[in-house]
This record gives C-alpha cells, structure tokens and sequence, in this order.
C-alpha cells in the first residue's frame, strides 16, 4: 500500500509542522502503534485475496488465515459467469456515470443561482428547502419511492441514479454554495461587461472555476453509488438489472459453499473504488476537511 | 452516501448571505437562474416530498400497498406503540447508533493524534487507514460474516474461549456487537479524517506555549486539544448518528436481522412494509421514524450552539 502516489499533498495546514518536525525526533513508538492498527484495515483485505485463490476444497476449512495451496484463478472465471459479471459491471458503470454526472451539474447550477440571488425571498426559500433533504433519509420515504418509481417506469437503473442525485443534493449544494462564495465576483462582472451573458458566464467561468469541488463531489458521488446496496436492491425489480453489490447476494442464497468464488467475487466488487480511491485521494481529503470546517 | 461528510446544517445556513450582486441590483432577475434551479427542486419535489407527502396520507389509512384502502385514523400508529417487535427495533437502533457513535470517535481521535504526530510513514498511514471508506458495506459485511462464523469459532476453539467457539452471529446476545464492530470499521476513517483537519487547526505554538510552561502530555491533551476539538467531535456525532439510525447493508450482510429478530433495525423493518401486506403500517412506523431522528438532530444542533462552537 505504500506505493500509493508519494505526491499526495497532505491537508493543507500540514505543511507547517512537518517542517517543524525536521528539527525534532520522529516519535517512534506512536509510529509504530499505528503501523500495527494497520493490520486492522489489512487483514480483512488480506483475507479477501487470500481465500479468492483458494481451491474450493482448500476454502471450505474455514481457516481465512492460511495461504493458497494450490493457488488457483478458477474462482474468478466462475464468479465472472456466475454473477454476469460484465452485465453487472456496465450496469454498475451506468449508474455511477449518471450519479457522478447530475451531482455536479444539477448542484452546481443551483448553487450558482442561489447565491447569486440570494436577496431573492424564492432563491433563499428554495435553498432551505433543499436542505431538509438532510433531514430525510431513504428509509422514511421508500415505501412511496418503491411504488412510485414503479408506476413511472423508473424502477430500474437510471431511478437508482436519479435517486442517489437527490439524496446528495443538499449536501452537494452546499458545498458548491461555500466554494462559489470564494470566487470573486469582480471576474464576473468584467465578463458581464464584455456582453457575456448568464449562460456564457457559468459555463465558460463559473463551471471551471468549480473544478476543484467538482472533483470532491464527483468522487464521492461514484464511491456512494458504486457502493451502495440498499437503494438498487429496493428499487430495481428486475433481478438481471442490478448492480455489483446487490449480485453479491447470490454467494448466500445460492452457491453457499462455494467460499473462494464468493471471495473472488467480492474482490472484483471492491476493486473498482479501491483503485478510484488510490489515484484521487488528494480531493477525498481535500473534500472531507473542506466539508467538515465550513 | 453513508461515507459522505455534512457539515452541521448550522454552518450552511450563516453560509450565503452575500447578497449585492450585479443582477440583483438590477432589480430584474435574469429568467435563466431560474432554469438553473429548476432541476433540482423538480427532482427534490417529485423524488423526496412527494413520496413523503404520500407516506404521510397512507399512514392514516389501511392500504396494503395497492388496491382500495380506507382511512382508520391514527390506528396505525397506536398499533405501532404497542408492536414489541418495532420497539425491539428501535431499541436496537438507538443502542447500537449510540454505542458506535462512541467507538468510532473515541477510535477515530486516537488515530487522527497518531497521525498528526511526529511519525514516519505519514502518508502511506494515513492512505491505509482511510480504505475502508471506499469499500461497499455489504461487501465487506459478507467478508467479516465468514470470519465471524468460520474463522473466530476455530480461534476460540483453539484457544479454549467459551463464548467464542460457536458463531457470535447465531448468538443473539452477542450478533450487535459484530455489527458495531463492522460499522465502526467503515465509518472510522470519515470521522478520523474530520478530527485530522480539525487538529491541524490547532497552531503549533500554543503546543509550544504550553510545553515551555511545563504542562504534561496529559494536561495539553486535557485542556488544550480537546476543547480545540470538541466542534469536531460534535460534527462526527451528529453525521455519525444520522448514519447509524439508518443503517441497513452491513446488518443485511451480517445477520439478516438474525438470530430472530435480535439484531433488526427500524430501516429493516420498514422495508418490510411490502412483504407482509402492513404497508400502510410501516409508513406510520417511517412517520415516526422520521420524528426521531428529526428530534434527534435538533437536540445535537441545540447541543452544539451551546458548545464548542469554532467547527460548526
């Protein structure tokens, strides 16, 4: 795991005190402590490979901790046909690209016409009331959601997508309202000056100027919907058209004991976000202080 | 969405009144911005306070989910109250919310101390521990589900612990606390994260000051880092709750809401709604639901004006 990208620049504040800390000992014992909770992340990852190269034989003995012998691929060819993997896959693709995609534009775009008009009794009221969405979680209102995207024709893939959207939507919105107020509206005016219209101005200005918290959102938005298990298994009705964590199910219903396809199945569910993760951690932690100190 | 961070509602609403803009001052509202609004408030309206206008209507009546139905006034609702196995729900709900809510921070504030210190390895650390954020909670609640109910029990065994050598999953004393610890797995690094940045708001001088003046660790700790920190911890609370009344996928990849019904959370029992023909029921349970956690929230919020105001 160490040969994560080493450019990562670490919260912004951090600065200072690493170069503080050249003058002073390394804290040795504190390193080491953490260096040993690391197993506590590693060792069910760990697991995880181990048993997806395990004989079926090898893998129902129950012993997680042992190596494979002999060490096989058969569990990911039969995971792969098994779960249909590349359906689920480009299922899982299509929600993701959607989610990520409507999260930054549909809160971009309010957020910019919100704060923009905030003097306005309907901009501000509008902000507010996309802001109980914090207050309403999915469980309160599936019921509802479940006939409803039923009756409209939306109880598949693109609902889910549309739903993890909405969820996201106060939270997104906010963020993008907090990043926009640091945006000075003297660039604005001068392109306003120029004859640039609204559209011209948030499109050609605003929207890139939005790059950084776009990044935060849009990564957020794919590690939630790829993830996620509860709406697509309440909300798809049909079985063929669901996402990688919801066809995770069948290693419990179906194929029991068949523990190193599950786990190569599980392996190949998790993948994904890990590697996303990797190469964009710098806007996960950039996103979660920002989020968490405005 | 569970691993998405929300700052306190708090913080947003002092957020935008910036208000003098060139249109404003126009007096004219130029038509677009409203075009721009409109997608979100069209979704929000249709996908959320439809749905939960609609749920608020059918709690009143007998519905089953389709078909003709009936008002029966606030009868569901007192059936609710009187359902012990809803009540077992919600008291598995809290209880579990609260006592992860305690594990994560009190873990997650050790490791985000460790991780401000003067370590090696600072990055590679920070990246291992933030992993199980991105990991897809039933996932790995299936991957802890076979080391709980294959690998622990041969420990056990081995060992001669008792308690441990059959399945803590199928012990319906025991089944929570496998699901607190997956949860606190997953929900640690957001909340780590969160007291990391609210650490390295703390100016290396004032630890200085304070060393000069001859404080101990302990002391520093004491009565400078954790008032410094006390809005963060308020932070992960109050995310950290929110997420935990909900939760759903890892208790589904763990128990099942097993052994029984021991380990059954309200979202669970909701969801159930369609199963047993109590539809309208379990609305009238999700109304109630959605007053909890609203009362819930509000005291937190009430909680943080009071206190450690510099984060939220």
């Amino acid at each position: 795991m160490s040969s994560a990208p080493s450019t990562i620049p670490a919260v912004p504040a951090a600065k200072p005190r690493r170069i503080r800390s050249g003058q002073e000992r390394t804290n040795w014992p504190t390193t080491a402590i953490l260096l040993v909770c690391t197993l506590g992340v590693l060792v069910p990852l760990f697991v995880t490979v181990s048993m997806a190269f395990k004989t079926t034989g090898q893998a129902v003995d129950g012993n997680a901790f042992s190596l494979p012998s002999p060490l096989t691929f058969d569990s990911f060819a039969q995971a792969w046909t098994l779960t249909n993997f590349p359906r689920g896959f480009a299922i899982s693709v299509f929600v993701s690209v959607i989610a990520v995609t409507g999260e930054i534009v549909v809160s971009a775009l309010a957020a910019y016409a919100i704060l923009r008009n905030w003097d306005r009794r309907i901009f501000r009221w509008s902000f507010f009331y996309l802001l109980a969405a914090m207050f309403i979680p999915f469980p309160v209102v599936a019921l509802p959601q479940i006939q409803l995207t039923g009756m409209v024709g939306l109880d598949n893939p693109l609902g889910v997508a549309v739903l993890h959207i909405v969820f996201a939507l106060a939270f997104n919105t906010m963020l993008f309202t907090a990043f926009l107020r640091s945006i000075p509206l003297e660039l604005e005016e001068s392109m306003r000056m120029d004859g640039a219209g609204t559209w011209q101005v948030f499109w050609k200005l605003i929207f890139p100027l939005l790059g950084p918290m776009s990044a935060t959102v849009g990564i957020f938005a794919f590690i939630a919907s790829w993830n996620d298990f509860m709406m697509p298994s309440l909300i798809i009705s049909d079985p063929e058209m669901q996402t990688i964590p919801v066809l995770q199910k069948i290693f419990q219903t179906q194929f029991s004991n068949s523990y190193n396809v599950a786990f190569a199945s599980y392996l190949m569910a998790m993948a994904p976000a890990i590697v996303v993760y990797l190469f964009t951690q710098r806007w996960v932690m950039a996103g979660l202080t920002q989020g968490a100190v405005k | 969405m569970s691993i998405m961070t929300k700052p306190s509602p708090d913080a947003a609403v002092k957020a935008p009144p910036r208000a003098t803009t060139p249109r404003a001052r126009k007096s004219r509202v130029d038509p677009l911005y409203y075009l721009f609004l409109l997608p979100s408030l069209a979704i929000f309206t249709l996908a959320v306070t439809l749905p939960a206008a609609l749920g608020f209507v059918y709690s009143f009546t007998n519905s089953i989910g389709f078909g003709d139905f009936s008002f029966i006034g606030v009868r569901n609702f007192i059936a609710v109250f009187r359902d012990e196995g809803i009540l077992g729900a919600y008291g598995f709900t809290l209880a579990f919310s609260l006592v992860t809510v305690v594990v994560v921070n009190a873990v997650a504030f050790l490791l985000a101390l460790g991780l401000t210190s003067r370590i090696r390895f600072r990055t590679a650390l920070r990246t291992v521990f933030v992993i199980p954020m991105v990991i897809s909670g039933i996932v790995i609640a299936f991957v802890f589900q076979y080391l709980f109910s294959n690998s622990l029990p041969l420990a056990g065994k081995a060992m001669g612990i008792e308690p441990l050598a059959s399945s803590i999953l199928a012990n319906p004393d025991l089944a929570w606390l496998a699901i607190v610890f997956v949860t606190a797995w997953q929900s640690i690094p957001s909340a780590m994260l969160i007291y990391i940045a609210g650490l390295l708001t703390v100016p290396p001088e004032v630890y200085e000051a304070s060393s000069i003046d001859g404080a101990t660790p302990w002391h520093t700790l004491r009565h400078i880092t954790f008032p410094l920190v006390a809005g963060y911890a308020v932070i992960n609370t109050v995310l950290g709750f929110k997420n935990y009344l909900n939760t759903y996928d890892i208790i589904v990849g763990l128990t099942d809401g097993g052994p029984g019904v021991s380990t059954r959370s309200v979202a669970m029992a909701i969801f159930r709604g369609f199963e047993g023909g109590d539809y309208a029921y379990q609305m009238a349970n999700a109304v109630i639901f959605f007053l909890i956690s609203v009362a819930i929230a509000l005291i937190q919020l009430r909680f943080t004006r009071g206190k450690g105001g510099t984060a939220a």
